[in-house]
């Protein structure tokens, strides 16, 4: 029985370890709106909590958030946020602009920074500015950005983000972009897998997608060699 | 106004019994007693308009000024006394920042007539405050356009297209009443509202014009009037005054 009462404090010491979005999270601007995109795993330690978690939050009819980092303390700064945001409504009797949302935001994380561990990036549209992104990281910066990425997965994707995003682009080629680049980002990152889910917010509305962890399309180190494998080889 | 002898002046923390509260009734005749302040607002900015009388012969012009900026893109003007007028200029100015800071963006021009109306409301809920002797008129443009308010000591807020406070307020509107608003700029404005002072005032004793505007000349922040565009509105009102006086 000993093998299995180090097997139960292994665990144990796992399980007590904190709820975490070991994350890919990105956001991307297009002509006429934004696209966001996330992975679906939470994390605590090596125990997959959660591998269907909806890391997109709404804020406000068109604004949303990209939650990477302490499940709990994102989900306290969206909760707070959208608080704020629905008090403000009530007073302004107009729409809500995405760079309000971004600073009530960075309000809290910069004013809680050695508290949380919080990185996030809000993305929506307004009719003022059209689609934007904000990236908000761990310490309380805000930048406005045309595209961001972010979470333990966005490390392998750099290059390819740099190299593809283009101004621009249409609602299609842009939603094709973050899918593409959140599964490369699965692909590598042990912290990030499951389902990809995206957002794409345009002055008509919020559409929401997913995409099951079986139609992800498969990178290319995914591939075992010369038809070993059922997948289909991409010889473009 | 019969307030006075009957006990329910005394203090804002009780009605009389025909449901009045003369202490924000006697606030009001504070303005009403004051120099005329004239806002209109034209197709392109709102012009602010005060008719400052010259409280001694040693006073240096352009002091104790009556109209204020309060953000890049709002400013008051302000009617009665000016003490407590810069009581509520400064508290629409910490609104201002407060809200930038906060929101990330300017505060509009409604948001910021509704808060100033509701700070100035408060006076008049307790015994031991008093309701400011000072209507200010609020001149803000922002997305959706040019605006002008008036917020009252009872801490009444309401939007017009043009108007006036002060002693001469019922001849300046029912002169207000005859410009084509929609139809004239602000650069047009500033005369229009020179002559309206001008024909107001009670010529026997002097005064200084002071007018501010938020407009596309102004690139729409609050500022005062340029010195030489002033001047000319002056010499334009001085004479369209003795043109009605030959009239006469």
């Amino acid at each position: 029985m000993d093998h299995l009462r180090a097997y139960a404090d292994a665990l144990e010491r796992e399980l007590s370890q904190e709820v975490s979005l070991g994350t890919t999270i990105m956001a991307a601007t297009f002509d006429g709106g934004v696209v966001l995109g996330a992975d679906s795993r939470t994390s605590t330690g090596n125990y997959i909590a959660n591998r269907v978690t909806d890391k997109l939050t709404q804020l406000t009819d068109r604004v949303y958030v990209c939650r990477s980092g302490s499940a709990a303390d994102t989900q306290a700064i969206s909760s707070y946020v959208q608080f704020y945001l629905h008090q403000h409504q009530m007073e302004l009797n107009d729409e809500i602009l995405v760079k309000t949302a971004a600073s009530l935001a960075t309000k809290l994380v910069y004013s809680n920074k050695e508290a949380l561990q919080a990185g996030l990036i809000v993305a929506g549209y307004d009719s003022r500015e059209g689609g934007q992104v904000f990236a908000l990281p761990l310490g309380g910066t805000l930048v406005k950005v045309p595209f961001s990425i972010g979470g333990s997965g966005s490390a392998y994707i750099y290059g390819f983000c740099d190299k593809n995003w283009r101004p621009g682009m249409s609602e299609e080629d842009c939603q094709a972009f973050v899918v593409k680049a959140v599964g490369l980002a699965l692909a590598r990152d042990g912290s990030s897998g499951g389902c990809i889910r995206t957002v794409v917010i345009t002055k008509d509305g919020v559409r929401r997608s997913f995409l099951p962890n079986d139609k992800i399309p498969p990178a290319y180190g995914n591939l075992s060699f010369q038809g070993t494998t059922a997948m289909p080889v991409d010889t473009a | 106004m019969s307030g006075i002898g009957t006990g329910y002046d005394l203090s804002v923390s009780t009605f009389s019994p025909d449901g009045r509260v003369f202490q924000t009734d006697y606030a009001q005749k504070a303005i009403d007693n004051s120099g005329t302040v004239v806002g209109i607002k034209c197709k392109d900015g709102v012009v602010l308009g005060v008719e400052k009388t010259i409280v001694s012969k040693m006073l240096e012009k352009g002091s104790n000024k009556r109209t204020f900026p309060v953000d890049r893109h709002a400013g008051m003007a302000v009617a009665g006394v000016i003490a407590d007028g810069r009581q509520v200029v400064n508290r629409a100015f910490d609104e201002a920042v407060q809200y930038k800071s906060f929101y990330g963006d300017s505060i509009p021009g409604q948001v910021l007539a509704d808060r100033v109306a509701s700070f100035v409301h408060v006076f008049n809920l307790y015994w031991y405050a008093r309701p400011f002797g000072t209507s200010v008129l609020l001149a803000a443009y922002d997305d959706s356009g040019p605006q002008l308010y008036v917020v009252e000591p009872s801490g009444n807020c309401h939007r017009f297209f043009g108007t006036a406070v002060g002693k001469g307020r019922q001849a300046a509107k029912t002169e207000i009443e005859r410009l084509k608003l929609g139809e004239i700029s602000c650069e047009q404005g500033v005369v229009e509202v020179a002559k309206i002072l001008y024909s107001v005032h009670d010529e026997e004793k002097p005064f200084e014009l002071e007018i501010s505007w938020i407009c596309d000349a102004s690139d729409r922040e609050f500022r005062r009037v340029p010195d030489a565009i002033l001047e000319a509105a002056e010499q334009q009102a001085k004479a369209s005054l003795e043109e009605s006086d030959m009239e006469d």
